[in-house]
């Protein structure tokens, strides 16, 4: 009796829940499902062309795989809001995220063009892993349930993992791989465990659900180590210390065009699982670990990137320092810190890949010529690349006219309006000492005469429209950051407090008293 | 209408002649031509600005001139906000009226990426005029940087022997700098909510800025430390000599023409106008320091062998004249020193062009490689006596004008500070002289300078036009002060209130 009064209610009201998805529900995740499409298309069709003339279709087909992706956001964009029993969330938030990743995985596949007939690879899976990649990636920034999170996750390091072992005659790109592959399962691992904590402690894997159950007062222990653990396995994708250490030999090994990707696109993904962890769960003890971490990334950043002598190395060396500067946004008080952080992402991001798409072409075959020393007089034999390389470094370093200078302006204005005197002090302090490693670069390249044997091929189309993109996209930020910028906000908004009502201007929430620093 | 524009347009036609020379084929000639016809033209626009400067403000609450204002971007709160007034708008002037020199100095001297050059030159020309122009401190910040990468870029790619490293020096020490100003510009972003120059002075003066009393004192020197850098005021000088000796002609030109001004204008605007009070207090050590800057950049110069290296330290010593001038409160040291930055920027701009051409034809800046020059070249002689007289400040010159000023200035604030700097005086007459001596007179020491040419048509349109403005300069400089006068007069009046106020207890 017993069986029935209570069971089959009980039942009844679980298969209502698990009625199936309705159509705008697979619009939800209609980039996804493309770009896994065009993924398949690609590995389908790769055994059907010629080894040595089918990096260019593939390529081609790959890159239509992006186009069409950038539209689907679009559809999808018109119609926001949950799916799969509460698994995706469609929201300005995740809308921005889309269009940056794919965005990049577009150009990425753009500059790996001429890549991968110099480098003689086999394009197949190349292509195909980049897609597969990116529907992780796209995946993470709209998934709100921490499982699904991690699944995102997964789909997005596999695929590194392999590209970056893409040269295969190369040791150094096996132990790129076998190191990232090694020390990211483990990173992984961490978040998991962390995804557990945080379910013992709310009892449940939803974020909306840990918001509630965080936001009713009651906090147990086990949040705080939950939140610790879940932000070293993010901490160790976006390579900021104290889990940066595999990024320079990560870097150098894999191939040039993927650490463009790598460098921007899992790590854009994951700090957007980092923004919806930490502020829309409004994680507890998160200033502190975030204030550590910040400013360690800057430091050792900054200061290993000087003594460099391989590009790619110095640019990995920047990049821990860049997510330095990024998680000082995420230290800051959520009203300030969201945009902020989001423009840095985009800032970055298109700077990046700007950068390697250049270094990428200067490597040659085998990627010989990756050393500061080759640099020397890029500026007479290339006087556009290297102008635009120049422009690149400079964003890099945060002078106007760039992306890069409205980003960190935005996330030090976001720190010092949270209170973080300190924090932006180390940051100010840091932002001018990286400018003598990006100058040593730019002085190479116009102010020593160039080396003989270093050979200079012409610069393909698909280079070009790669470089050109990002060399656009980084002035647009900063002539006109206020776009970008004013959408950024509206979205993290609505992330946090549902409605983009909550917060539209600074001076709104200005009288609010933020957290004083630790 | 103009009025709306012209300050838009004074600020971007070299920016539009640079993005069209970026299109030019690489054809020389026509590029020097094309770079001088801009630049031209811009300084003939820009002689709207003090010509009309007379008229009445349309908005008549406002200090400014020629206001343009509008949204540029909305978060944070940046406006496209410039204005001029009777201290800034001179400095524009000094600005265009350089550059087209420039170019004509660089005209055969520069044969190598003629075109990245120009382009370059006529960048920095833009971010100049626009660090005189903004009236919001974030674009103040915009344009203060953006001057960083082209002077770096020009003395780093066109310079001589350890130009990578003056270069780099260059940029380091004023990067680092700023970076100060720009946390301070932030803070105070962060408490008012705007980058507008007008409303944070006006708030500041209300007293209506959060936590101000305490941090006033960090913000002075926050901006202080990035304009003292690129005054240079002693001990902070030791890039410029690197820098000036590396350069080429026109970027030591420039160099010393309007780049130091960017720091004595950034003083005055900014340290005296957001913080008086400060301003008041810190005076002391940084006249201190102005004085050491003034009499140590002289003994500097007297033993200097290197032409280039002596002009250099020159500057160190001038440019303490105009800090010293800023830092007396009273409307003849600020007169004084608005007026030797302008007389400075002449004639050192007149004597690094001298100096240039006579790098070009001996590839040396030697004073020992030179004497009896005046046999040979006596143009050249007689142009360059013309400049050193007004640069050592005889009367009638423009150098004279503005030193008294600011002596007669530094009397009033203390004594002992006018009788310090009137030996800088002396000294420069000393150290200038003695080089003129040993380059020109006596018989000629080396036989190839009995074959140097004299000046040529070009060189004379480059450099009789600095002569003559400091002619100018010197028998009518009604002309310059009766606009800075207002300006200085209204830029000291939180000094005048706050000295009433100590009277009045």
């Amino acid at each position: 009796m017993n069986l029935f009064t209570h069971l089959v209610p009980a039942l009844l009201a679980q298969s209502q829940a698990f009625t199936a998805p309705t159509g705008s529900e697979y619009i939800r995740i209609l980039p996804e499902i493309v770009l896994s499409l065009f993924g398949m298309i690609v590995m389908v069709v790769d055994p059907l062309l010629d080894e040595d003339r089918s990096h260019k279709s593939l390529g081609a087909i790959a890159l239509i795989g992006t186009l069409a992706a950038l539209a689907s956001t679009y559809l999808m964009a018109l119609d926001p809001g949950t799916a799969f029993w509460n698994m995706v969330r469609v929201e300005q938030f995740s809308v921005f995220f889309h269009v940056l990743i794919i965005a990049i995985s577009g150009v990425v596949i753009l500059a790996s063009y001429e890549y991968m007939a110099v480098q003689r690879i086999r394009a197949g899976e190349y292509y195909g892993l980049i897609l597969f990649g990116t529907v992780g990636m796209c995946l993470m920034s709209s998934a709100i349930e921490l499982v699904l999170i991690f699944i995102a996750l997964e789909i997005s390091s596999i695929s590194t993992y392999i590209l970056a072992g893409f040269r295969r005659r190369e040791a150094s790109s096996a132990e790129s791989s076998l190191k990232y592959f090694l020390l990211g399962s483990f990173a992984t691992a961490f978040f998991l465990y962390g995804v557990a904590m945080m379910f013992g402690a709310t009892g449940s894997t939803s974020i909306d659900t840990i918001a509630r159950s965080l936001a009713s007062g009651n906090v147990p222990i086990l949040a705080y180590v939950a939140t610790a653990l879940m932000f070293i396995g993010l901490g160790f994708k976006v390579a900021s210390a104290p889990f940066h250490v595999w990024t320079p030999d990560v870097y150098e090994g894999a191939p040039a065009p993927i650490v463009g990707l790598m460098s921007t696109g899992p790590k854009a993904a994951a700090f957007a699982v980092l923004l919806r962890v930490l502020f829309e769960i409004n994680a507890p003890g998160r200033l502190w670990l975030l204030w550590v971490s910040a400013a360690l990334s800057m430091t050792l950043g900054n200061l290993g990137a000087l003594v460099q002598d391989n590009i790619k190395r110095l640019l990995a060396y920047s990049s821990i320092a860049h997510a330095g500067y990024l998680l000082m946004a995420f230290a800051a008080t959520p009203e300030f810190g969201v945009s902020p952080a989001m423009f840095y992402t985009v800032a970055y991001a298109a700077t990046n890949v700007g950068a390697f798409a250049i270094v990428s072409h200067f490597a040659n075959a085998g990627e010989k010529y990756v050393t500061l020393e080759d640099y020397g007089g890029l500026g007479k034999r290339y006087p556009a690349l290297a102008a635009t390389l120049t422009f690149f470094l400079i964003s890099l370093l945060g002078i106007p006219i760039t992306g890069g200078f409205f980003a960190k302006f935005y996330v030090f204005s976001a720190a010092l309006q949270s209170n973080l005197v300190w924090l932006t002090i180390i940051g100010v302090i840091n932002s001018a000492v990286a400018a003598y490693y990006y100058l040593r670069v730019i002085v190479m390249m116009y102010m020593r005469e160039p080396r003989g044997e270093v050979p200079c091929p012409p610069v393909p189309l698909a280079t070009w429209l790669a470089v050109a993109a990002c060399l656009l996209a980084t002035l647009y930020l900063g002539v006109l950051p206020g776009r970008v910028l004013n959408y950024a906000t509206r979205a993290g908004a609505q992330m946090i407090h549902g409605s983009d009502t909550g917060w539209t201007s600074y001076r709104a929430i200005a009288s609010r008293v933020p957290p004083s620093e630790p | 209408m103009l009025d709306h524009h012209i300050l838009t347009l004074v600020t971007f036609a070299p920016l539009a002649g640079a993005l069209l020379l970026l299109v030019f084929p690489r054809r020389d000639r026509d590029i020097r031509i094309f770079s001088l016809v801009i630049s031209l033209l811009t300084f003939v626009i820009s002689l709207h600005l003090p010509v009309y400067l007379k008229r009445p403000l349309y908005v008549p609450t406002s200090r400014f001139h020629y206001e343009v204002y509008f949204q540029w971007i909305s978060t944070p709160n940046i406006h496209y906000h410039m204005g001029v007034d009777g201290i800034s708008v001179w400095l524009i002037v000094l600005t265009t009226f350089l550059t087209p020199l420039c170019v004509l100095i660089s005209w055969t001297s520069i044969h190598e990426r003629v075109k990245e050059f120009f382009i370059l030159l006529l960048i920095l020309e833009t971010a100049l005029i626009g660090v005189f122009t903004s009236l919001d401190l974030f674009l103040f910040y915009f344009f203060w940087e953006a001057t960083l990468i082209p002077m770096a870029l020009l003395i780093g790619m066109y310079g001589h022997g350890r130009r990578v490293y003056a270069a780099v020096k260059f940029f380091l020490y004023t990067m680092v700098a700023s970076v100060f100003m720009l946390a301070a510009i932030i803070w105070l972003y962060a408490k008012t909510g705007s980058f507008d120059f007008v409303i944070i002075q006006n708030a500041i003066r209300a007293g209506t800025v959060p936590n101000f009393v305490g941090a006033a004192q960090w913000l002075f020197l926050g901006f202080f430390i990035a304009f003292a850098v690129k005054v240079p005021l002693f001990p902070l000088h030791t890039w410029l000599p690197d820098a000036h000796v590396e350069a080429p002609t026109a970027g030591s030109v420039l160099l010393a023409g309007v780049l130091l001004k960017m720091g004595t204008y950034g003083m005055l605007r900014f340290n005296l106008g957001l913080f008086p009070d400060q301003a008041r207090a810190n005076a002391p050590w940084i006249i201190v320091l102005a004085l050491i800057g003034i009499i140590y950049g002289a003994l500097v110069s007297l033993v200097q062998p290197n032409m280039k290296k002596l002009i250099a330290y020159s500057s160190v010593s001038h440019l303490g004249f105009v800090v010293l001038g800023i830092f007396s409160f009273n409307p003849a040291g600020l007169d004084g020193a608005l007026f030797v930055m302008l007389a400075h920027g002449v004639a050192t701009g007149g004597l690094f062009m001298l100096a240039g051409l006579l790098y070009e034809r001996r590839h040396t800046y030697e004073i020992s490689d030179f004497g009896g020059l005046a046999t040979p070249m006596p143009m050249y002689a007689a142009s360059f006596l013309f400049i050193v007289l007004a640069s050592v400040g005889l009367p009638m010159l423009n150098g004279f004008i503005g030193e008294f000023l600011v002596l007669s200035g530094a009397f009033q604030a203390r004594p002992i500070y006018g009788i310090l700097a009137a030996t800088g005086v002396i000294w420069s007459a000393c150290y200038l002289l003695w080089m003129y001596q040993r380059v020109f007179f006596g018989k000629v020491k080396h036989d190839v300078n009995n074959t140097l040419p004299d000046l040529n048509a070009r060189e004379k349109a480059a450099l009789w036009p600095a002569a003559a403005m400091a002619l100018l300069m010197g028998v009518a400089p009604i002309l310059w002060l009766s606009s800075i006068d207002p300006a200085v007069q209204s830029a000291l009046k939180p000094f005048a209130d706050l000295a009433a106020k100590v009277v009045g207890q």
